[in-house]
């Protein structure tokens, strides 16, 4: 489904992905873990057309997607919920789903994901007339993932949705992305809970100073001695 | 029984501004010479602060290059003079700033805060100096003779214009590209992630904007019959629509169109009363209604109104 292959992306003069490939299948949950700095948010935004590689190619459902622009890359149907939930502060919390269903493939029928999304996160429904910014941390992540759910993504990218939520919304993140997987949406998740994430993703990925350096089912990385004492502190 | 109901509304909703429109339109019947010129004056002012005010506020990218589409459509109509039907020189005007205003979008628009500020400030001053120099250098002259329109029928473009003008802005306010341009305003990265096409939505929007601008100029022009470059090009045009619109508030439409309204009273009130100290009070009162009018007169009614009927709601509670 999406294909990264040798991408290099660079930060002006610094280079920080280092011929990276990757890849994700329908309806796959894929961790990418890695210290701060490796580059794991640098890799999601050269997905998702915010950054251009330097070289390499990255393919979508076959089609070319490196070098379109971020837009064009949400219409084929890739969403990304970046890192810091990064939410319009001053719209109310369904203004900031409905956004989520800019696109004209899905503006027409966005009361109808609006509801899914709501189902998804009752909360939200109760919250829905209120300022984006008034919400706490856990819920303006899931305002965040549910507006990355109104364009009906068939790849969710998820940069670090745990970042700064208390250790019971964190629990409450990881069912709600198990809920998305069983759906069949495929996902790309960045996480700093490197256990949870690897009992949860199919596959995994460890990115170090911009280089893949070790790849794998998720369940036999559980085990990697390298895994064990870089994330896990075993 | 809903639908009905909703129907009803916008029938409702529709007959104030038609009702509006219809009193203007009647008011040169009525009105003396030096009236009807305020008014046209304040449908300027008007026209500058609520398409200002389209692109402005919702996106935060304030512009202060009104002055320099407001005087394209005013050279428009001073090259044109007779050639063609007036309609049509208003249309040419507003399209000229309308290129004009999407090319300077392209360039500019990836600029943020204070570079985008300057760089449309400079675009005045470029405009007025450009055009100074061919006039001096290859025209000869320095300024230009607009034929004159008569007072009404100056008053009755302006008119169709502002109509215009609010019918677009407050259907783009309530369409999707309205919130569209608003969440830009609030994150562009976060606005591309929606797919929203960010570059295009400003580009095209900064330019709609200028075209009443542009069309406001060349209407104006008729009325001041003589122009020159600093006529033309007066700063003071992009500054005032800007501070006309903060003052009356950026959250809701009618905020620059109050806004704009009272400035263009004031001036007039000032200027005639205290000719020697206008400016002074004129800069003071719009320092003091800056720093205590964070939303400007309509949210600081709003505000009060909410006080107001929070306070009668707990009176009857207790």
């Amino acid at each position: 489904m999406l294909e990264v292959e040798n991408v290099s992306t660079m930060y002006g003069r610094i280079q920080v992905l280092w011929d990276v490939s990757l890849a994700v299948r329908e309806g796959e949950t894929v961790a990418l873990v890695g210290a701060n700095g490796a580059g794991k948010t640098t890799l999601l935004e050269t997905v998702s057309g915010m950054l251009k590689p330097a070289s390499g190619r990255i393919a979508f459902r076959g089609k070319r997607i490196d070098g379109l622009p971020s837009h064009a890359i949400v219409e084929l149907g890739i969403s990304h919920i970046p890192e810091g939930r990064r939410l319009f502060p001053e719209m109310s919390v369904r203004e900031n789903l409905e956004m989520g269903a800019y696109l004209a493939r899905v503006w027409k029928d966005k009361q109808e994901i609006l509801d899914r999304v709501f189902q998804l996160f009752p909360i939200l429904h109760a919250r829905q007339g209120q300022l984006a910014r008034t919400l706490s941390g856990g819920e303006q992540q899931m305002v965040a993932m549910g507006r990355g759910l109104m364009s009906r993504p068939s790849l969710l990218v998820i940069d670090e949705p745990s970042s700064g939520l208390a250790p019971l919304v964190v629990d409450e993140m990881f069912r709600i992305i198990e809920t998305l997987r069983g759906e069949g949406i495929a996902i790309l998740l960045i996480e700093q809970n490197v256990q949870q994430t690897l009992e949860i993703a199919t596959r995994a990925y460890v990115l170090e100073n911009g280089r893949i350096t070790l790849e794998g089912a998720s369940r036999d990385l559980l085990h990697e001695d390298l895994i064990k004492k870089a994330y896990l502190g075993l | 029984m809903n639908g009905r109901i909703t129907t009803l509304n916008r029938l409702q909703r529709g007959i104030v501004p038609l009702v509006l429109l219809a009193v203007f339109a009647l008011s040169p019947l009525v009105l003396k010479q030096y009236a009807l010129i305020l008014l046209t004056n304040t449908f300027m002012y008007i026209i500058l602060a609520v398409s200002w005010s389209m692109f402005s506020g919702p996106t935060g990218y304030i512009s202060l290059a009104p002055a320099a589409f407001f005087g394209a459509g005013v050279y428009t109509s001073a090259v044109l003079g007779f050639a063609l039907p007036f309609p049509l020189i208003v249309i040419t005007g507003g399209l000229a700033s309308f290129c004009m205003a999407f090319l300077v979008g392209a360039l500019t628009l990836r600029l943020r805060g204070i570079y985008f500020v300057m760089f449309t400030f400079g675009l005045v001053e470029l405009l007025l100096n450009f055009v100074l120099w061919w006039e001096v250098t290859v025209t000869g002259t320095t300024g230009r003779v607009v034929p004159p329109l008569g007072n009404t029928t100056v008053f009755y473009f302006m008119l169709a214009i502002l109509a215009c003008l609010l019918l677009t802005a407050f259907r783009l306010k309530h369409s999707k590209y309205g919130f569209a341009l608003q969440s830009i305003g609030q994150g562009e990265e976060a606005a591309a992630h929606t797919g929203i096409h960010v570059t295009a939505l400003k580009m095209n929007t900064f330019a709609l904007s200028a075209f009443f601008m542009g069309a406001a100029g060349v209407v104006m022009a008729t009325r001041w019959t003589y122009i020159d470059p600093r006529i033309a090009f007066n700063p003071t045009l992009s500054f005032l629509p800007v501070l006309m619109a903060i003052f009356g508030g950026l959250g809701q439409l009618y905020g620059p169109i109050i806004g704009a309204a009272i400035f263009t009273y004031l001036e007039e009130f000032l200027i005639t009363r205290f000719p020697y100290h206008y400016m002074l009070i004129f800069g003071i009162t719009m320092v003091i209604a800056i720093r205590y009018l964070p939303d400007g007169l309509v949210g600081l009614v709003q505000k009060a109104w909410k006080q107001w009927s929070r306070r009668k709601h707990g009176a009857a509670q207790g």
